[in-house]
């Protein structure tokens, strides 16, 4: 086996040498060759997929229909139906009940007062666990009554009242149907794979189209976003569940519907809540990015304000999302722990067991009357709010009058012994050889079923004109991921080894993560301005988390066993480090940078938003015009990518992974 | 003894693999080889048992023998690949889904090796599961809950999460959910087998106690040979899915049918196994107080080595039958070593 390397080694050290050769000199060659199509797909060699794609969608929006029902009407029935629970919650919450035949809408009933809000969230959190957590979420409520972000945060609210029952009951009902089905598992999973690549806003544009610009398009956007780790999750847990169980069930002579429902469900129900809380947290994560097509709120809020580059308001409303995160994730986990526990059904009217739902609904009455007279309490007042937004604004003026060469020095030192380097030699070589190549690495990594993919997927990217494009993509999301790598695995390392430094690395993971990705954007745009190293910051920051937990984690669970060895051998700590952990890590770690390179391809459409040239700003132009074809094809080449790169990392972990014997 | 046979199996078969049914179908007799060849694993081969009403029935065999596939054949939770479950002289392989439910609704219960008790119910509400899924009025049901709940022994626990219990006291919960409908077929799928030793001891002996009540036709599975020796009325070995030997504890030890059964039974006290009646000499003209022909040695022992002469043995009603003496008790106690 080693001969068997070492003779490859050289091979491998060639191509790898003639690869960034060609780069570097590619150009030059082409010229000389006078065989520009070496650099650049003739255009004439592009299969216009997205005029394919645009017509498909026009004939969908305009003909397509089974029998008289055409799909225009089923999406305007599904409109419908969101819209109805939708508008209660706004009105609720957030607008108030109008009354509006004439041209000057009259308010029936204003929105529930912040005051009733409040104590509803307070009472919940009490019923759920404890007066604890009844301080803690109406701590967070009142956050967003004093700090100015109410309206806003329910609106926000509203639509997560709305997407997350939906999202989790539809994924409950989905995994529920592939558990009993084969079929539906077969039919779900590509699927729910392809769902995870494609970058959130390739299936905006469509979702646009058929939807209209407003917030049901956002909501049915969020609902197809978040969905998908429910389904995963309900499968994995129904698949879970102790065959005894499933056996007593059978023996008890439940029915199907019994069985599922009575039996496997329950026993399920504390994975199940782990999806529902994913179902949460990732409908916060779109806040922002549905404000795009048509979400207001908090989320309006952000982008708003980096279009504005305010830095103080953007940064109030991403933390009025954290804000409202944590309460909601809260609230629900324990509410879901509570659901586990046995009720002692306490005597009496309803009114006597349920006080402080009564309670609620008085104060609620009680507010909505006399905010006639007094409105203090239906309405924070606005003279009381306190902003930030200045201090944030003057300690970025600060640092950048005081600081601004230093910062500009950094900024121009990276560009040019690290970003531009690589980005040259990409765009540089010539795309056959780079389709060769990747179809080479696919063969010696999984046989020949991968070369066929690699080869395929990089072959269509080139046909469809968008090489250069995605070369750009792969340079940024490349040199981020390099970065990220180079910062995150030490930082993993640290944080097996030392248990303080773990303590601490995990609290700066866990905020960056809570963090909503455009929040990063906006304080690394106003120190550094709009361009590639902007991105590069704002991707590496949010995709650092999973290449230091992977490292920690790989690191942690090598077997004590070996390490006792290592120690009997007579090794040094950075022996043991160098020689044992890090070789026995590698298979993890190599799955920890294949997540962050997805996380990275998804941020890279956000960070179009501060001049990137990649396939991200081709998404979010067709967005903006909202041409379908485009984005859809930009997002397709995102997916290949990110499908090439997971595909050749799977294969060169589960590699190594059989060459430790953790594998056969 | 006549007894109604109470569920038997003819020539059940269960084959895992490709086409396993069509294997079957093309050679309805096939041997170790022709399924290995086949690339078939032969988890159940050919097993033909009958149950009595009332019996205490042992199926004993170590891990992979088959057993848990054999009993889940029996209540057809796992659907055999070929043969016949009569239960009450009625085909359990031919019943219809909703037969099946009724089937398991009124006449069956199970107990299970891990307990299998639903996370998220009380005591009570495990025990009164099987009656909530037939939609038994609730007054009936807690009450009926109650009394088997009371039946093992768990009073005043019946408000706790199966979690906040110990083994021994889960397995009591399974057991009382499983009596709760009132079966006559009881199945125990390695019921004790997760518990300690010392609690182990104390279920056989509550066991014991509740079939002493209850008189329920059970299956019982077990990979404890000593376990099967002290309950059973019958024992079927299985090895390698096939059923080796049927037969009595006593039968087994005095006439092992292979070399196999033979090692489990040699480890075994035989005085623990063996009955007065199965090493008497017969006989009418011994003298003294008789020991019964039931008892088994150990019980015994002591008295008839402290005994002069050799004591008269008499069986059910009284009769003398034959006579036992020192010589012979003690070949059981301290040849036990040595023999099979």
């Amino acid at each position: 086996m080693k001969a068997h390397l070492t003779r490859q080694a050289p091979v491998a050290w060639g191509l790898v040498l003639a690869t960034i050769l060609l780069g570097w000199f590619g150009r030059d060659l082409a010229k000389a060759l006078d065989a520009r199509w070496l650099v650049k797909v003739p255009s004439s060699w592009d299969i216009p997929f997205n005029t394919y794609i645009s017509a498909a969608m026009a004939w969908l929006m305009e003909e397509a229909a089974v029998g008289p029902v055409s799909f225009t009407d089923a999406t305007r029935a599904i409109a419908w139906l969101i819209e109805q629970p939708y508008e209660l919650a706004l009105n609720l919450l957030a607008r108030g009940f109008l009354f509006d035949p004439g041209p000057e809408p009259q308010v029936l009933l204003p929105a529930a007062s912040w005051i009733a809000v409040t104590a509803a969230v307070i009472a919940l959190g009490h019923y759920c666990r404890s007066w604890g957590l009844a301080a803690l979420v109406g701590a967070c409520f009142a956050y967003l009554a004093v700090f100015g972000q109410w309206d806003s945060a329910m609106i926000t609210l509203a639509s997560v009242l709305i997407a997350v029952p939906i999202g989790a009951g539809g994924g409950l009902l989905a995994g529920i149907w592939a558990y009993r089905h084969p079929l539906g598992e077969r039919i779900l999973s590509p699927i729910l794979d392809l769902m995870q690549t494609i970058p959130i806003f390739a299936y905006l544009v469509p979702i646009l189209f058929m939807f209209g610009f407003g917030p049901v398009s956002a909501l049915v956007a969020t609902i197809i976003y978040a969905t998908p780790p429910m389904i995963r999750i309900t499968i994995m847990a129904l698949k879970a569940v102790d065959p005894e169980i499933l056996d007593f069930g059978r023996m008890a002579g439940t029915t199907r519907r019994q069985l599922m429902w009575r039996v496997l469900v329950p026993s399920a129900s504390q994975s199940l809540m782990v999806g529902v809380n994913q179902v949460i947290m990732l409908t916060l994560n779109m806040v922002i990015i549905a404000s795009m097509i048509g979400a207001g709120g908090l989320g309006f809020d952000v982008l708003a304000a980096l279009r504005r580059l305010d830095i103080g308001a953007g940064f109030e409303a991403g933390i009025a999302i954290v804000v409202l995160a944590i309460a909601v994730d809260r609230l629900s986990q324990a509410f879901a722990e509570r659901m586990g526990q046995v009720h002692h059904t306490t005597p009496g009217s309803w009114a006597a067991r349920n006080k402080r739902t009564v309670l609620v609904l008085c104060l609620l009455a009680v507010t909505w009357v006399l905010g006639r007279f007094s409105p203090l309490l239906l309405d924070y007042p606005q003279s009381q709010t306190i902003t930030t937004g200045a201090f944030w604004n003057d300690t970025v003026k600060y640092l950048n009058v005081n600081y601004f060469d230093a910062f500009e020095a950094v900024k121009v030192f990276f560009l040019q012994w690290f970003l531009l380097p690589i980005k040259k030699t990409l765009l540089g070589i010539p795309w056959p050889w780079a389709i060769a190549m990747l179809t080479l690495l696919g063969w010696r990594a999984g046989g020949w079923k991968l070369a066929a993919l690699c080869g395929a997927m990089s072959a269509l990217i080139a046909v469809s004109g968008l090489w250069a494009k995605a070369m750009v993509t792969v340079y940024l999301c490349g040199a981020s991921v390099i970065l990220a790598t180079l910062i995150g695995v030490p930082l993993g390392v640290l944080a097996a080894l030392n248990r303080r430094a773990g303590i601490a690395i995990n609290l700066l993971i866990d905020t960056l993560q809570t963090l909503p990705s455009f929040v990063y954007l906006i304080p690394v745009v106003m120190l550094f301005r709009v361009g590639d190293f902007t991105a590069m910051i704002a991707i590496v920051l949010y995709a650092l988390a999973p290449a230091v937990r992977y490292a920690a984690h790989g690191v942690r669970s090598v077997s004590s066993e070996l390490i006792e060895a290592g120690l009997v051998s007579g090794c040094t700590k950075w022996q043991l480090l160098r020689l044992v952990r890090l070789p026995m890590a590698l298979p993890e770690i190599l799955l920890g940078i294949n997540q962050t390179i997805m996380l990275a391809l998804s941020m890279l459409v956000i960070t179009a938003l501060v001049g990137t040239r990649d396939l991200g700003q081709e998404v979010y132009i067709a967005l903006t015009k909202a041409d379908t074809g485009r984005g859809l094809v930009a997002g397709l080449a995102i997916a290949f990518i990110a499908i090439i790169a997971d595909r050749l990392i799977n294969a060169g972990a589960r590699g190594a992974r059989i060459r430790f014997g953790l594998e056969s | 003894m006549i007894h109604n046979t109470k569920l038997s199996c003819r020539n059940v078969w269960k084959l895992y693999g490709a086409n396993a049914q069509e294997f079957l179908s093309s050679n309805p007799a096939p041997s170790g080889d022709d399924i290995r060849q086949a690339g078939i694993i032969g988890a159940v081969r050919d097993a033909s048992i009958d149950i009595a009403e009332g019996e205490i029935f042992i199926i004993m065999g170590l891990s992979g023998s088959g057993k848990s596939t054999l009993v889940r054949c029996l209540s057809r939770l796992i659907e055999p690949t070929g043969g016949q479950v009569l239960f009450d002289g009625v085909d359990l392989l031919t019943a219809s889904e909703q037969e099946l439910i009724e089937i398991r609704r009124h006449k069956m219960g199970m107990v299970f090796q891990h307990f299998a008790l639903l996370p998220h119910l009380t005591v009570l509400q495990n025990v009164m599961f099987p009656l909530t899924v037939q939609a038994a009025p609730k007054a009936e049901a807690e009450e009926k809950a109650r009394e088997v709940v009371d039946l093992v022994g768990l009073k005043g626990r019946e408000d706790y999460y199966p979690r906040e219990l110990s083994g021994g006291q889960q397995q009591r919960v399974g057991i009382a959910r499983s009596l709760v409908t009132e079966p006559d077929l009881w199945f125990l799928d390695e019921p004790f087998s997760a518990l300690d030793p010392l609690i182990r001891r104390e279920m056989q002996d509550e066991f014991m106690r509740l079939q002493a009540r209850l008189h329920k036709t059970i299956v019982f599975i077990t990979h404890d040979f000593e376990e099967a020796v002290r309950l059973a009325d019958r024992i079927a070995i299985m090895k390698d899915g096939e059923i080796i030997q049927v037969a009595t504890p006593e039968e087994l030890v005095l006439n092992p049918a292979t070399d196999y059964v033979a090692e489990f039974t040699r480890h075994i006290p035989r005085s623990k196994v063996l009955t007065v009646g199965g090493i008497m000499t017969p006989g009418t003209q011994a003298e003294g107080m008789p020991v019964p022909a039931t008892a088994r040695v150990s019980e015994v022992a002591e008295q008839i080595i402290a005994a002069d002469a050799p004591r008269p043995v008499c069986d059910a009603n009284g009769r003398t039958v034959g006579s036992i003496g020192r010589t012979a008790v003690a070949r059981v106690l301290f040849g036990a070593g040595e023999a099979a």
